[in-house]
């Protein structure tokens, strides 16, 4: 065994087992692009950490038995038992978090990633000590760097997940002069960066020197920076904001992989990252806006515009005329938004369906790219209602078929299927493009009230004359129009 | 407030202004209701229905001194002087074309609310009675066609030989003329329509039908009503109304200019073109009809064996629906009369719907009111737009060469002088961007949460880091080690069963 771990042999073996873990990485998020392969792709990915997991014990075991830090036994006893309390609670978290509550799992669970870089970036320079030479200088700027991307995506992380649980408002937070504050906070962190990177002193008897004085600085500039950064966006920029984290703790672990030298870690980390970076960029398209400004913050602040325009009157509905309405129909499209997974309503509106379904209508599920609080959020509550995929369509999918549509059914959305976007273009939501639900014979909008949207612009929607509005809970309305449909 | 309900004095009127349907919805909206004793009985109402529905049954006098009078056709001489003073009427009157009926309710000091006068704007539309009538009449027109009509409408290819679809005309694309489009169409005719104005070809075709193009300018009408044509417009029109009746089984014909007779359309020269047993039903025969020839309220053959229907009443036909849309329509206008639902009318003139249908307010005539602008119409002059955005100037080609050249000669000098380890590293780095970049572009939208939970998990990879410091001598790294093993094997844990749980609930149906 020992003659094994100390062999020349693993080293080579450990490299391998890296590369195979790398392209098991890309295979799984190859697998995930369809419903077909993402199981396999699941799959693939269990198998990679596997392996590398595999792989690191052996280089830590031949590390303890070259005589390097501490016994062998002790060290993986460490290691496995923080590992078990770390599987336990993830297991737990994994199998009973609420398919509503997805986006705040996904957001604590970036914070973590953000969490582990900045300590194994303390631990890197806590270990070497300031580095010598270039060499030594790239490794103190990618540890400062690694530090840096970790504590904003720690805090930021932390902030996104308690607006997504309601225990923060999720109004934004605009502090005067906020931008220029970030800036400042970006100014002194590179001051601070020069002078950590040149402090090469190393005290006698293996102490550190100074240049712990900068870091740890430049840590709580960075975690006051990723909380203001995140406080300062609304609610309904989530989608963005929890993708734009997902890519920081994508470059943080590729951070980390630089200043340990792991290619492994450098692979993931830029798949991560940029597979984080592509989706805030659709998030972005999908809401017509620009990157810059979802991330500066503040969207939504000027929202309640005095607005005197006469929309006109809406006209109500009950549930049985509008269960009358969807018996007789030959087509529908529902088009949920974020007030569903609130009212939880997926599980009903799964059921009207089945029941519509059995009646011969067609019915099929619109979904615009930034309804709910996570990219493709919508999908996985329908999913989770059992709905199947395959009448679930997306915003471009069913946008053409709606002037064939018989009735459409808004459930909880508002900015997504505002006509205002594509008619007004001084609405302050104008070119975002929306759901086209007006375009449909009748249309019934489920809401608790009339006040506006996430974007606070009032919706035209409501008035048009085929527009129907039906007050209330949308899951006691959905099951009073089951109830009420005819047999 | 009671509101009366007489029967229709117009002899073979068989409307009637409320059904027990809208009775009901009229005493929910706090009025009292009095029907006038068999005022449904052409209507498919009978008097129980609406005692049921908690209206009462009166006689005519309790009727006409109701407060609210609610009928169809306008109010006649003798009818006018038995409303009581201060009593509103509500009834179709044509108050353009009737001046004296005008004058007449201004003296008897009522105040009269013309159905027919509501303005053609989006928020009006569900009262709008009009268009109610004539959807009702363009579906009763093919009705009628298709009973005089000697063929079917559908093709069909049967043991007894081919039997071609019928061909179907319809000139105006208003309410009414969609209906008839969209009847014919429904039996299995091939049906053609034409308008003035270009602009609602599109609704042409989302009935079913085929829009035929006469090659002009035409104006877009500001008023939602269809306007007369120039000289040499009706030229190259005129040809292809020949053409097009010619070459039809049924015409339908509904074109109307409003405060105008309607236009003749289709000559007598066309109609003795048609072929023997074709059936031309004009909807206009009201206002003098489309075609040469139409009698109103009569059906005339021509020699050459066409059948003219010039029937008047086609939504009066079809009683029971029409009287339901029509009272709809009269529960939406006392809807909007009625705001707070206590049975008490209130009359806003400041509000464009409320003030387009009052003809006379308290024995005042308010005929005619300020036009309105149609809102579904394109309008011409959009209002007051957003400081024009002023387009980006396309980036200068050199510009962005030269930033290309520095970020490469920057490159080049870092790499230079970088260390040959960080560079293999950053080699990797780049690739794996791209892989990425690729890798992720082709993910559905539907499967982002799931790719998102996966990401997160393969990124508690920085576990490797961890685990590899654990060893260290010096105990503060191993405990912050140890930390970031743990929250990492949260992610790596969490992440891949929170995947695989939501991938399991995805299934097709």
């Amino acid at each position: 065994m020992s003659d094994l771990l100390t062999s020349d042999r693993l080293p080579g073996l450990i490299q391998a087992g890296y590369i195979v873990a790398a392209i098991c990485f890309i295979a799984a998020l190859a697998g995930l692009s369809k419903h077909e392969t993402a199981k396999r792709g699941n799959i693939a990915g269990m198998v990679g950490m596997g392996i590398a997991l595999l792989a690191t014990f052996a280089l830590a075991a031949r590390n303890a038995e070259l005589g390097d830090g501490r016994a062998l036994g002790v060290t993986l006893a460490i290691i496995l038992v923080a590992m078990a309390v770390g599987a336990v609670i993830g297991a737990w978290r994994a199998r009973t978090v609420e398919m509503t509550g997805m986006p705040e799992l996904i957001a604590m669970l970036h914070s973590f990633v953000g969490l582990a870089a900045v300590l194994v970036g303390f631990n890197s320079y806590l270990e070497h000590g300031p580095g010598h030479g270039s060499l030594g200088t790239i490794h103190d700027v990618e540890v400062y760097l690694g530090v840096f991307i970790g504590a904003v995506t720690f805090t930021g992380s932390i902030v996104a997940n308690l607006k997504l649980s309601a225990k923060m408002k999720s109004a934004p937070l605009t502090l005067p002069g906020r931008h220029l504050l970030n800036l400042a906070v970006l100014l002194v962190s590179a001051g601070l960066a020069v002078w950590f990177v040149a402090d090469e002193s190393l005290l006698d008897g293996g102490d550190l020197g100074t240049g712990i004085v900068p870091l740890v600085a430049m840590t709580v500039l960075a975690l006051f920076l990723g909380f203001h950064l995140v406080a300062a966006i609304g609610g309904g920029d989530m989608p963005v904001v929890v993708s734009m984290l997902n890519s920081y703790s994508g470059w943080a672990a590729a951070a980390a992989g630089f200043m340990l030298g792991n290619d492994l870690l450098i692979v993931t980390g830029a798949l991560v990252g940029s597979s984080g970076a592509i989706l805030s960029y659709i998030m972005c398209k999908a809401m017509n806006r620009s990157f810059v400004s979802v991330i500066a913050g503040g969207f939504g602040q000027e929202a309640p515009v005095s607005d005197d325009t006469d929309y006109g009157e809406h006209r109500e509905i009950t549930a049985a005329d509008a269960a009358d309405l969807l018996a007789h129909a030959g087509s529908v499209v529902i088009t949920p938004g974020y007030g569903m997974a609130v009212a939880q309503a997926q599980y009903p509106v799964a059921d009207l369906t089945a029941k519509l379904r059995a009646r011969g209508v067609t019915v099929r599920f619109g979904i615009h790219p930034v309804a709910g609080r996570l990219p493709g959020h919508m999908n996985v509550l329908l999913a989770e209602a059992k709905v199947p995929y395959d009448i679930v369509l997306e915003m471009d999918e069913i946008n053409g078929d709606l002037p064939e549509t018989d009735v459409v059914l808004v459930i909880g959305a508002n900015d997504t299927v505002n006509p205002a976007a594509a008619e007004d273009p001084t609405s302050p939501i104008a070119g975002m493009p929306v759901l086209e639900v007006w375009n449909a014979r009748e249309v019934i909008v489920f809401k608790r009230s009339m006040a506006t949207g996430y974007a606070g612009v009032q919706n035209p929607l409501f008035f048009r004359d085929n527009t129907s509005m039906l007050f209330g809970d949308a899951k006691a309305k959905v099951e009073e129009i089951i109830h009420d449909l005819p047999e | 407030m009671l509101i009366g309900v007489p029967r229709e004095s117009k002899a073979g009127e068989s409307l009637v202004a409320a059904t027990a349907k809208t009775a009901a919805q009229l005493v929910g909206l706090g009025y009292e209701v009095v029907v006038e004793s068999g005022a449904g009985a052409g209507a498919d109402q009978a008097d129980e229905a609406y005692a049921g529905a908690g209206a009462r049954i009166g006689d005519a006098a309790e009727v006409w001194a109701a407060d609210v009078v609610v009928k169809v056709n306008a109010p006649t001489v003798e009818e006018v002087g038995r409303l009581r003073r201060g009593a509103t009427v509500v009834a179709m009157m044509a108050p353009a074309r009737s001046p004296e009926l005008v004058e007449r309710l201004a003296g008897q000091g009522v105040t009269a609310l013309a159905m027919d006068a509501v303005p053609r704007i989006s928020r009006a539309q569900s009262m709008d009675v009009l268009s109610s009538m004539a959807n009702v009449a363009g579906y009763r027109a093919v009705v009628e066609a298709a009973h005089e009509f000697g063929r079917m409408f559908t093709g069909q290819v049967t043991a007894a030989g081919k039997i071609a679809p019928a061909r179907v005309f319809v000139v105006g694309a208003g309410v009414a003329g969609l209906a008839a489009i969209g009847a014919a169409s429904a039996m299995g005719a091939v049906v053609r329509a034409f308008d003035v104005r270009p602009e609602v070809a599109e609704q042409v075709e989302s009935m079913g039908a085929q829009f035929v193009e006469v090659d002009y300018e035409a104006e877009v009408s500001a008023d939602g009503y269809a306007k007369e044509m120039t000289a040499e417009q009706q030229a190259a029109t005129a040809a292809m109304y020949d053409e097009e009746a010619r070459a039809a089984d049924i015409v339908i014909t509904t074109a109307l200019i409003p405060g105008r007779p309607a236009p003749a359309l289709i000559t007598a020269e066309t109609v003795a073109g048609m072929r023997n047993g074709s059936v031309i039903v004009d909807m206009a025969a009201a206002n003098g009809g489309n075609c040469a020839g139409t009698v109103a309220d009569e059906r005339v053959v021509t020699d050459n064996g066409v059948t003219i229907l010039g029937y008047t009443d086609l939504a009066g036909r079809l009683a029971a629906q029409t009287s339901q849309l029509y009272g709809t329509n009269v529960v939406n206008l006392l809807k909007l009369l009625t705001p707070a639902k206590d049975g008490q009318l209130t009359l806003d003139l400041d509000d464009v719907v409320q003030r387009g249908i009052t003809v006379v307010k308290d024995g005042e005539s308010m005929w005619p009111p300020p036009p309105v602008q149609v809102s579904a119409t394109p309008q011409q002059a959009p209002a007051a737009p957003a400081e024009p955005a002023a387009p980006k100037p396309p980036p200068d080609p050199r510009r962005r060469l030269f930033a290309a050249g520095l970020a490469a000669v920057l490159f080049a000098l870092a790499a230079a002088y970088s260390p040959a380890e960080f560079l293999n590293h950053f080699t990797v780095f780049a690739l794996a961007v791209f892989v990425g970049y690729y890798v992720i572009s082709n993910v559905a939208h539907a499967l982002h949460t799931p790719l998102m939970a996966e990401t997160n998990a393969i990124s508690g990879i920085i576990l490797v880091g961890g685990i590899l410091q654990v060893g260290s001598d010096d105990p503060l790294v191993t405990a912050l080690a140890a930390v970031a093993v743990l929250v990492a094997s949260i992610n790596i844990f969490g992440g891949f069963l929170v995947t695989l749980r939501m991938l399991q609930m995805f299934q097709k149906g």
